[in-house]
């Protein structure tokens, strides 16, 4: 295995007397896209500040490419890609100018900048609003600039803290499409979010974290299998009848997770399931099959939703 | 991998991850986003000290006549307060930029956040910011000095010193500004500095010599900044230069020096702590 470009031991933030990341190990190997899932507050940006050699640590060990963030702050950084949680693009400059500025932060000559900022508006598809002011552009528009912005630099890692949160869905798809495409050019990618299409989409793996604590790591795919089954069936009674059916629905299936409106079942076979609800006499109200998804992983991990 | 133990809090980082020795990139993109900025706000703090002079100076120089600078040195009115001036003009054009402008940048826009995620370090962002102010100020001194060309209250040839000393006023203002500034998190905090800078304009020997106030608040006076940027350039105006000169310089050198590592320390507490 090649050397990981990101190691953490025991990784920890404190604010104070709060605990924000609380003892977490992970490595990032060059080229992989690794991802942090988990809901609000569970320490994802502090972590991301942490790597991304803005935010000193209060315990255990960092290496971000071979370097200590502590000491080595500056050389990190010109080697990262940060698009932040929120934007913080220089609304007083136009599209093409905050590329270009931000290149120059990074002490790169002027043609180098100018030909790269190019070819990111094309890579953003923004070529043809190099000159608008950034306050003029969507949502979408500005989580692509900040994404061109932090490649000016030919980071060998690029960070992104929830790329896609507050987007709809087809500027989600654009974005990942672009995000794609730097996986594919071998780009590292470590990114947060707490959806689970989007981990599923673009992570290879990836730690699910809850109260700065990972609950578990590895693919999609092995976590599903780890900790869910095939199938879920998704059950409603009608909230005041979900608990008394609940209770007469103890058996079937491999485990139930009563929700306050509804009643999962996990097992192999949800079809062959819902035939046993309905042979019990009870009828409810909608049912669904669906694939499991990382959401029902969390919520065997956490008992409690991702998104509340 | 580098085998040293990761540090606790609290020690020492080595200069390097203080300082990328691109102070300029942070001029540039203070430049370019002046280009954008509304003319009219941009000057509007030069006319001010010269409405003062064309007003008091001329309109009131006429009823007063002459007055004595702190050397005896008997001088016309206008030719009294133009050098304070002066120093006023440099000293606005350094506060505008280092403390509404940083106040909104440090609390609002995020900028100095994303500066510092490149390998831009704090006294980088610190020293960029307060060149940009340092230039203002200077770009509203150098146009107050012809004015009082044109109007003839450059009474030595020494006047051709206040402009190395408007950069020094400016340069002080502008660190120390930007120091201040950084640990301000509201807006009524934002009112304490207008608090303190008007009576500071108007009462150090900027219209009339101190000698009018009791000891202890020519003390006071003194220990303000705009006392000795005033002396400073009406030793430069009017040819009167004595040891004093050093006093005041030495004065800006500090607060230079004071503003510049107070900045840097806020900007690392602040953004990467
Ligand atoms: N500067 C700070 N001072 C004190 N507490 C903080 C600070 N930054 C973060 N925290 C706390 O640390 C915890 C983790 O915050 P963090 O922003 O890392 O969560 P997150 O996983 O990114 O959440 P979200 O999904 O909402 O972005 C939160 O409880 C937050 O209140
Ligand atoms: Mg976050």
């Amino acid at each position: 295995m090649p050397e990981p470009v990101i190691t953490a031991r025991q990784l920890s933030k404190q604010y104070g007397d709060f605990t924000a990341v609380d003892g977490i190990d992970f490595d990032v190997a060059p080229g992989e896209s690794f991802g942090l899932l988990g809901p609000n507050g569970a320490g994802k940006s502090t972590t991301m500040r942490m790597v991304g050699a803005v935010s000193t640590r209060t315990g255990g060990e960092l290496r971000i490419l071979g370097l200590d963030p502590d000491k080595h702050g500056p050389d990190i950084r010109s080697q990262l890609g940060v698009v932040p949680q929120q934007d913080n693009l220089d609304q007083e400059l136009r599209v093409r100018d905050n590329l270009l500025v931000y290149g120059r932060y990074f002490g790169l000559p002027r043609g180098v900048i100018a030909e790269r900022a190019d070819a990111l508006l094309e890579f953003a598809q923004l070529a043809d609003r190099a000159k608008a002011k950034v306050d003029d552009l969507s949502g979408g528009m500005k989580r692509r600039l900040t994404i061109a912005r932090a490649l000016i630099n030919e980071p060998r890692i690029l960070l992104l803290d929830e790329p896609t949160t507050g987007l709809d869905p087809q500027a989600r798809h654009i974005l990942w499409d672009r995000l794609f495409r730097l996986k594919e050019q071998g780009t590292t990618l470590v990114l947060t979010t707490h959806y689970m299409d989007e981990a599923e989409q673009l992570c290879d793996r990836l730690v699910v974290v809850d109260k700065g604590r990972i609950m578990a790591e590895g693919s999609p795919a092995a976590l599903i299998r780890e900790y869910s089954s095939r199938e879920v069936l998704e059950v409603r009674f009608g909230s005041d009848k979900n608990a008394e059916a609940a209770e007469r629905l103890q058996g079937i299936g491999d485990r139930l997770e009563v929700l306050p409106d509804r009643i999962l079942v996990y097992s192999e076979n949800g079809e062959a399931e819902l035939e046993r609800i309905t042979q019990l006499g009870l009828e409810p109200i909608t049912s669904l099959v669906r694939r499991s998804s990382l959401e029902d992983v969390f919520l065997r991990l956490t008992g409690r939703s991702l998104i509340e | 991998m580098t085998a040293t133990q990761a540090p606790g809090t609290g020690i020492r980082r080595p200069a390097r991850a203080l300082y990328a020795g691109n102070a300029r990139a942070v001029v540039a993109r203070g430049l370019l986003a002046t280009r954008s900025s509304n003319l009219l706000v941009v000057v509007s703090g030069f006319f001010e000290p010269v409405f003062y002079l064309l007003s008091l100076g001329i309109g009131f120089g006429a009823l007063v006549g002459t007055v004595a600078t702190s050397t005896g040195q008997e001088v016309p009115y206008a030719a009294y307060i133009a050098p304070a001036l002066l120093a006023v003009s440099a000293m606005n054009g350094a506060i505008y930029d280092s403390t509404w402008n940083a106040f909104f940048k440090l609390n609002y826009s995020k900028l100095y956040q994303g500066m510092l995620t490149t390998s831009l370090g704090p006294l980088d962002v610190a020293l960029g910011e307060i060149l940009l102010a340092l230039l203002r100020g200077a770009m509203y001194a150098v146009g107050f000095m012809v004015v009082m060309q044109v109007l003839g209250l450059n009474l030595s040839w020494t006047a051709l010193l206040a402009l190395p000393a408007v950069l020094l006023i400016a340069f002080g203002f502008a660190s120390l500004g930007l120091g201040i500034t950084s640990f301000m998190k509201t807006f009524q905090q934002m009112d304490w500095i207008s608090f303190v800078m008007l009576p500071m304009f108007l009462f150090s020997a900027t219209f009339y010599p101190i000698t009018v106030y009791p000891e202890p608040i020519q003390w006071l006076i003194q220990a303000l900044p705009l006392w000795h940027g005033v002396e400073l350039i009406r030793a430069m105006t009017t040819g009167a230069i004595s040891g004093m000169v050093l006093v005041h310089i030495g004065y800006y050198l500090v607060m230079i020096v004071v503003g510049v590592v107070l900045t840097t320390r806020r900007l690392r507490a602040l953004f990467l702590a």
